[in-house]
């Protein structure tokens, strides 16, 4: 059975947002994981906290209070407005941003273990060797980090693909704009089209099964390598 | 060339450190102390790991004062950390290199290749750090932290992680590059025979504080500080090889009016050989005893007397200006009347390369 164009266009927006949740999600991460990882201020156990919030809240609470905060009526929406710009809920953008706080800490937790796992002395041996903080950053915290970065841009990845409620709270239903993967599998058993359902929640199992499976095949490289 | 020296004061929780220092800018410094003496403290508030407030001058340089904080990427230091940490995502190459690469070709006063060949890293600079074994990652820590031209080797227990077999293999290396270099080596050690071996110049330091610094003969012999009381207190001799008795396998040195015979066949007539006489194997006779299975019979003086362990006494003996350390009974000192002053012959049981 071939898959509708409704379908097929679901997919296509699914793995844009994906994608460009995951690219936004590691610049991001990256630097607040650092700090997460180097800083002693009292701010840190709250900020933890926080970026840990979108683990434990319902979809939907998330959802809300975005759809809340971006509307014509919220803070940041009414401020948008001021500069002229459209405001968020119900378009792609508005997917973006939801979709970017709900992946959070599946990007900043990988990273930021793998930064504390790398600890203080090779960034110590390379600051003797005449690097920059900077340099140290680049040459020696990141590709030490390497594992950390794979899996939480695999974890932010999927999990994007995987979401629901935020989306149906802060984008609504729009083909090609906003009805991804997981909202047209909702519509299809709505209207008892259980073969469409099938095709793409079948497709979407598969999916993250092999997602899982590299992740774990990927996951201890480094272990193996004692040094 | 001038001095490194400076101060640091500093208080972490119930330690503290509060040391003043003058180091040669040749030669080995070893930095020696019990574990939590502040040792590693020191060594880290040197290269400005750790930050404490003080005064560093290095070879005329400030690197830290009331105004000035240099901060590690630009001392000019080498650093050589107990365990290797070679960076594992990097080829051995690319570890030495690394350094290296961020040395302007201007200011490189290092030979690459001979850093390779003084330390022979050319068989392992195509592997990566995991196939090395512990000796080998050592050697290739200390030949990164050479390529990075340091005016000041630091070198933290470096051998402390290594078993007997693989320390061996170092020791070589290091003593090479005392000889062939020109740079000063701080050398932070709890074992007294790396520190024999090695050191030019002894720092000793006890709770934080700095107890000695001065040659090393001459610190290892003090009978108020603690090393002249340890089991295994030893004086150090800095001799000449003078001749071989092939037939009997046994080397004859020299120091000033002092001659020495030790088993075996070491260095070359007119090497430098530093050896090592145990207290413990010295023991002293008022008169030239006749017909005895010793073979170094050294006329010398009384310098010194220090309660030891229980009924035993440290004596320093001078010969010109060799020093020798003898552990005696409280007894037997009693018995020969030995105050300062007294002439007395040392018997030498057995002297050993340092």
């Amino acid at each position: 059975m071939p898959l509708t164009p409704a379908d097929t266009s679901a997919i296509v927006l699914t793995l844009k947002l994906a994608s460009v949740t995951t690219v936004l999600l590691m610049l991001i991460a990256t630097p607040l994981a650092w700090w997460l990882t180097h800083t002693h201020v009292r701010l840190r156990a709250a900020v933890t906290a926080l970026v840990s919030l979108p683990l434990v809240l319902p979809p939907t609470v998330l959802g809300f209070y975005l759809l809340v905060l971006l509307g014509p009526q919220g803070a940041v929406g009414q401020w948008m407005q001021q500069l002229g710009l459209s405001t968020l809920p119900f378009t792609f953008g508005g997917l973006v941003v939801g979709s970017v706080i709900f992946s959070l800490p599946f990007a900043v937790q990988p990273i930021a273990n793998a930064f504390a796992a790398i600890g203080m002395r090779p960034l110590e041996v390379a600051a003797t060797l005449r690097a920059s903080p900077w340099d140290r950053f680049a040459s020696v915290a990141v590709p030490l980090a390497r594992p950390g970065f794979i899996t939480a841009a695999v974890l932010t990845f999927a999990h994007t693909v995987g979401e629901f409620g935020v989306v149906l709270m802060l984008g609504g239903n729009i083909p090609g704009q906003t009805r991804v993967l997981s909202v047209a599998i909702y519509d299809h058993v709505e209207a008892l089209e259980y073969a469409d359902a099938h095709l793409l929640a079948a497709g979407l199992v598969a999916f993250s099964f092999l997602v899982l499976l590299m992740l774990g095949r990927y996951s201890g490289h480094w272990q193996r390598t004692p040094t | 060339m001038s001095r490194i020296e400076g101060w640091f004061r500093t208080t972490l929780g119930d330690f503290s450190l509060d040391a003043d220092f003058s180091l040669p800018s040749h030669g080995v410094t070893a930095l020696f102390g019990q574990s939590g003496s502040g040792k590693t403290t020191l060594l880290r508030l040197i290269a400005g790991l750790s930050r404490a407030p003080g005064r560093l001058v290095v070879g005329g340089e400030v690197w830290q004062d009331d105004t000035v904080f240099v901060p590690t990427q630009r001392r000019a230091l080498g650093y050589v950390f107990q365990e290797a940490s070679l960076f594992p995502h990097l080829s051995v190459r690319a570890n030495l290199e690394y350094g290296w690469q961020r040395v302007p070709p201007g200011e490189r006063t290092i030979r690459r290749d001979e850093v390779i060949d003084w330390l022979e890293l050319a068989p392992l600079i195509a592997l990566q750090p995991h196939q090395l074994s512990g000796g080998q990652r050592q050697r290739v820590a200390i030949g990164r932290a050479l390529l990075s031209c340091p005016r000041l080797l630091l070198m933290d227990e470096p051998m402390a992680a290594l078993d007997a077999g693989a320390r061996a293999d170092i020791l070589p290396y290091l003593e090479r590059l005392h000889r062939e270099l020109e740079l000063p080596l701080l050398y932070v050690s709890h074992a007294l025979d790396e520190v024999a071996r090695l050191a030019d110049t002894l720092l000793l330091i006890e709770a934080g504080r700095i107890v000695y610094q001065g040659p090393l003969a001459a610190g290892l012999t003090r009978l108020d500080l603690p090393l002249a009381h340890r089991d295994t207190a030893a004086t150090i001799i800095d001799a000449t090889v003078a001749t071989h008795d092939e037939a009997l396998q046994l080397t004859h040195v020299v120091r000033g009016a002092v001659a020495l015979e030790l088993p075996g066949l070491h260095g070359l007539p007119g090497a430098p050989l530093r050896v090592r006489v145990a207290a413990r194997d010295v023991s002293l006779a008022l008169a030239m005893p006749q017909q005895t299975s010793i073979l170094n019979l050294l006329p010398a003086r009384v310098a010194e007397l220090a309660d030891d362990a229980p009924g035993q006494v440290l004596v320093r003996l001078a010969l010109d200006d060799t020093v020798l350390l003898a552990r005696i009974t409280r007894k037997s000192a009693q018995l020969l009347g030995l105050q300062p002053g007294t002439p007395v012959v040392a018997q030498v049981k057995s002297v050993a390369v340092a």
